[in-house]
């Protein structure tokens, strides 16, 4: 059964109460949080009052699967009247007014809003280490990063703070912290979720993606975020994938991607490995196929992402909320200037320079345009490496994880590391990170799986078989007494 | 040396949606300072855009009626520059593929003006100065806007100001815009170089930002016009700049710095999907064009015999011309309604937003009713117009005001009668007619006008006494 269920049953069947789990919960973020750093806020006033409307639902008979259910979301996306801040020194003090879509939606069910997570600053990292509010802790192994830029909400749900987390995904910012802290992460199609609320980073980039402790917890948070949203121009939906995850996945094609193994380490090569066997098992055929334009994905993701990012982050002036600078400013331009240099960190100043640099006369073409048809060759490539198998395997990262602190000392060789993950961003088309039965560092190292558009649901249903063969690794110990149905919290 | 002037034209148009265009705000003009806006047109973090259809209907609809292309596929694209009024710092315009493309226009000297595109692009927001400092009101912001370019087709200063007005009428007769210059809803850009005459090559252009007069724009480009001249009479060459116009002093001037050769970086909008336009709303839309202002007015030379000023004014109003064709299909003759409108009820829609509003209190159908009386005898042209004023003051039908008597008119009998008396009692006019005087035969239609007070018809009347002597 999955957390998510058994937390529902618990509450259904009167064995715990909503408050009592949020408190426990809260608890458990409390405790942790010092050492993890993990939420930049705690919203322990609402959550209980959430908990109280959640508990009158049962007792009502009007609640559902989420209802009770405290869940994390990243910094980067609004909760009206909470603090959403990116991470960043420039929206430190910035009180969202308004609720993100997905964020409508759990609450409609009434699920429990714990708090926001820590987060790289705007979204732009590898590791949560750019954050304003000091870097995330991988609770496996607190010498390594937890992975970016949604380490703040893959940490809490490793760490056992949460059950599920939503995290953001624009070139593997969901799917990377996922491998490196153990557990399932999964960027949707772009459009399944909408983006209203989400604040941006690379707008046709970017996607809200669940978190979760297995296959089916994810496969249910996503069915309840992804909707078409009228306030979203690029949002279409999706089915629900949940039903159709017991499914036999015998005679499905995978196929592991030629060029995304080059690079990989030794315990990402077993993980690869290990992997393949497993699905032979599964009655699945595993070849390999070749993804040519892959060598360039890399460098036309940064292009794009921080064209597109450098726009975005425009807004950020200071002027109607923001940073603002206690230095007199003597021009409209200087004011702008001194708030923003003060109020944006050094990765995220870098790409905003990079990205205005390949959008300006004289570059425009050689930089952002020739990235834009490298995308579109990607696509292309891509689509018709998945005619030939339903889904394709390879590692998440070439590294199992970070230790803590490397990201910050060479910037640009993170940026290679992503070469396995922006692919999906750029073609718009689904990944999930799903733990391996390789253990490395204290932790399980994940293995990625892409599929065609809208097949989410394939992803979800092959990772579930693949936890059926024992890679899900044990749950927290704050989740496992839950799970064990032990009558003392 | 003898210059010929070359002008372009970019206009824009505040659209008159319900709607902001890309947000629900309303986009009514004025009200509190910041009160008509959202999370969308602010550009709050998470917020994103989302097109209003109307305003491409609108927007398509310009463009049919200066018979442009419509781009089955166009985009948004982001246009990036950093200035207070624009909260995303980047305006959401159209770049490489506008909505409409390639129309034209004809002014009344044969001149071809070409359109060359017109895209939609969402308006910023205003700024105020007031006492060393600027405050921002943002009600502007996300107004849809539609940038009308021509080609540098221009060669005299009336021929901008009769383009400019003919877009203002065109506008309002659509009914996308009410293009008050004053309100800002209409806003032109001219660009002007001089070449000489006979010339093909163009010359180094200035730009005149946003001019929101008419005869603003005349003193502009006719002052800038002598500069250029200046200068290139003197031998150097014009720079290019972007230049503002000081009314007070009649003047242009250099603009600081925002405008200087800004670089855009233009990409398309990632947050919105292509726009598409249908061949079926194409057509649809453009079987609700109504009789644009040109054909309109010569419809009514051709067909209703007005003169050339009296077709202008009636068509320069599309409610009123509306008004007018109502009142015209039930009467004989279009002049006397052209009369009745043009004089009497003109004098009381004092202002140009009275015309355009054109509640008139008589309606088309008891206007006719009145003039139907004229045209059949009944009724002369004094007793018309004093029931006229009556009838708009009171706002009641002409048969509740008029007697039996005053109907009653002069029956072929007492016409008779008259003129006999008339002849017995003018025996020296009759004489003097009947010895070869026509005009005697007036001061006789005089005396018969006296005895009935004007009701007979003048006309009747002479024929008549020409037939009794």
């Amino acid at each position: 059964m999955s957390v998510i269920r058994r937390l529902h049953s618990l509450m259904q069947n009167r064995k715990i109460s909503p408050q009592e789990l949020t408190e426990y919960f809260l608890k458990m973020v409390q405790e942790e949080n010092p050492r993890l750093n993990s939420c930049i806020t705690i919203a322990d006033k609402t959550a209980r009052k959430q908990a109280e409307e959640a508990a009158q639902r049962f007792e009502q008979g009007s609640y559902t699967l989420f209802t009770g259910l405290p869940v994390l979301l990243k910094d980067n996306l609004c909760v009206q009247g909470l603090p959403a801040t990116c991470a960043s020194r420039m929206l430190a003090d910035f009180v969202a007014v308004y609720d993100a879509a997905v964020w409508e939606q759990l609450y409609s069910d009434g699920a429990v809003l714990l708090g926001k997570t820590n987060m790289d600053e705007f979204a732009m990292g590898s590791s949560s280490e750019t954050s304003f509010f000091g870097p995330v802790r991988n609770p496996r192994n607190e010498t390594l990063s937890p992975g970016g830029s949604s380490g703040g909400s893959a940490a809490a749900v490793a760490g056992g703070l949460a059950v599920c987390a939503l995290g953001s995904d624009t070139g593997g910012s969901v799917r990377q912290p996922a491998a490196f802290c153990g557990i399932t992460g999964l960027k949707p199609t772009y459009g399944a979720v909408s983006r209203w609320g989400l604040i941006a980073y690379a707008s046709s980039l970017d996607q809200i993606g669940p978190m979760a402790l297995c296959a089916e917890d994810a496969a249910l948070l996503l069915g309840r975020i992804s909707a078409k949203d009228s306030r979203d121009d690029t949002s279409r939906g999706l089915g629900q994938t949940a039903p159709l995850l017991r499914e036999p996945v015998t005679g499905k094609r995978v196929a592991i991607v030629r060029e995304m193994m080059e690079g990989a380490s030794l315990p990402v090569q077993k993980a690869i490995e290990d992997t393949v066997q497993r699905l032979h098992t599964l009655g699945i055929s595993v070849t390999e196929v070749s993804v040519p334009v892959l060598r360039y994905a890399a460098s036309a993701y940064y292009i794009i992402a921080c064209a597109e990012a450098s726009s975005n982050l425009s807004r950020y002036d200071g002027l109607r909320y923001g940073h603002r600078s206690e230095s007199p400013a003597a021009s409209f331009h200087e004011f702008v200037c001194r708030n923003r240099q003060e109020g944006f960190g050094e990765e995220v100043r870098r790409r905003i320079l990079m990205g205005t640099y390949v959008l300006s006369a004289g570059h425009h073409e050689q930089y952002y345009q020739k990235a834009r048809k490298v995308q579109s060759l990607l696509r292309r490539e891509l689509l018709a490496a998945l005619e030939q198998a339903d889904i394709l395997l390879s590692p998440v990262c070439p590294a199992p994880d970070f230790p803590a602190g490397k990201t910050l000392a060479d910037p640009v060789a993170v940026y290679q590391t992503d070469l396995c993950t922006v692919a999906a961003n750029l073609s718009g088309l689904p990944a999930l990170s799903t733990p391996s039965a390789t253990w490395e560092n204290g932790h399980p190292v994940g293995i990625q799986l892409m599929a065609r558009p809208f097949a989410d649901g394939d992803l979800l249903q092959t990772a579930y078989w693949l936890e059926t063969t024992g890679t899900r690794p044990p749950y927290p110990e704050s989740v496992r007494v839950l799970m064990d149905g032990k009558e003392e919290f | 040396m003898e210059y010929e002037l070359v002008c372009g034209l970019e206009t824009h148009i505040e659209l008159s949606t319900q709607t902001k265009v890309f947000c629900s705000c309303s986009t009514a003009f004025g009200g509190e300072p910041n009160t008509r806006c959202c999370p969308v047109c602010l550009g709050l973090p998470g917020s994103l855009p989302k097109l209003n259809r109307q305003a491409v209907e609108y927007t398509v609809l310009a463009g049919l009626a200066l018979g442009c292309g419509i781009s089955p596929v166009s985009h948004m694209d982001r246009k990036n520059y950093c200035y207070p009024d624009l909260p995303k710092a980047y305006q959401i315009s159209q770049y490489d593929v506008p909505l409409c493309h390639d129309g034209r226009v004809m002014l009344s000297n044969g001149r071809v003006i070409r359109i060359e595109r017109i895209h939609l692009e969402e308006d910023a927001g205003k700024l105020i100065h007031e006492s060393g400092r600027t405050l921002v009101d943002y009600n502007r912001c996300g107004v849809p806007l539609i940038e009308i370019v021509t080609k540098p087709d221009f060669r005299s200063v009336e021929e901008a100001r009769e383009y400019l007005e003919l877009m203002q009428l065109t506008m309002r007769y659509l009914g996308i815009s009410d293009c008050k210059m004053q309100e800002g809803s209409l806003r032109s850009d001219v660009n002007i170089s001089l070449r000489p005459k006979g010339s093909e090559q163009l010359g180094t252009r200035t730009e005149i930002k946003n001019m929101n007069s008419f005869t603003f724009m005349e003193r502009a480009i006719a002052y800038e016009t002598r500069r250029q001249a200046a200068i290139l009479d003197a031998g150097q060459c014009v720079q290019q700049e972007t230049l503002r116009f000081l009314p007070e002093e009649n003047r242009t001037e250099p603009m600081r710095s925002k405008e200087d050769a800004q670089d855009y970086r233009f990409f398309p909008e990632p947050d919105l999907c292509a726009v598409t336009v249908s061949t079926e709303e194409v057509e649809r839309l453009r079987a609700k064009l109504p009789e644009l202002p040109q054909a309109k007015q010569n419809r009514y030379r051709q067909q209703f015999g007005l003169s050339e000023e009296e077709a202008r004014l009636l068509a320069r109003y599309r409610k009123i011309a509306e008004y007018f064709e109502a009142v015209v299909s039930h009467i004989q003759t279009p002049k006397n309604a052209a009369n009745c409108i043009l004089g009497q009820i003109f004098r009381r829609l004092k202002t140009e937003d009275d015309k355009e509003r054109a509640e008139i209190p008589v309606s088309p159908d008891a206007l006719a009713e009145l003039i139907g009386l004229l045209e059949s005898k009944k009724m002369r042209i004094d007793l018309l117009k004093k029931t006229l004023e009556t009838m708009l003051d009171m706002g009641k039908g002409c048969m509740e005001l008029l007697s039996p008597e005053d109907l009653a008119g002069i029956s072929p009998e007492q016409l008779e009668s008259l003129c006999r008396q008339a002849i017995d009692e003018n025996p020296k006019a009759v004489q003097d007619f009947r010895s070869g005087k026509e005009k005697a035969l007036k001061a006789l239609l005089g005396a018969v006008m006296r005895q009935c007070r004007g009701c007979a018809d003048a006309a009747e009347t002479e024929e008549l006494l020409r037939k009794m002597l």
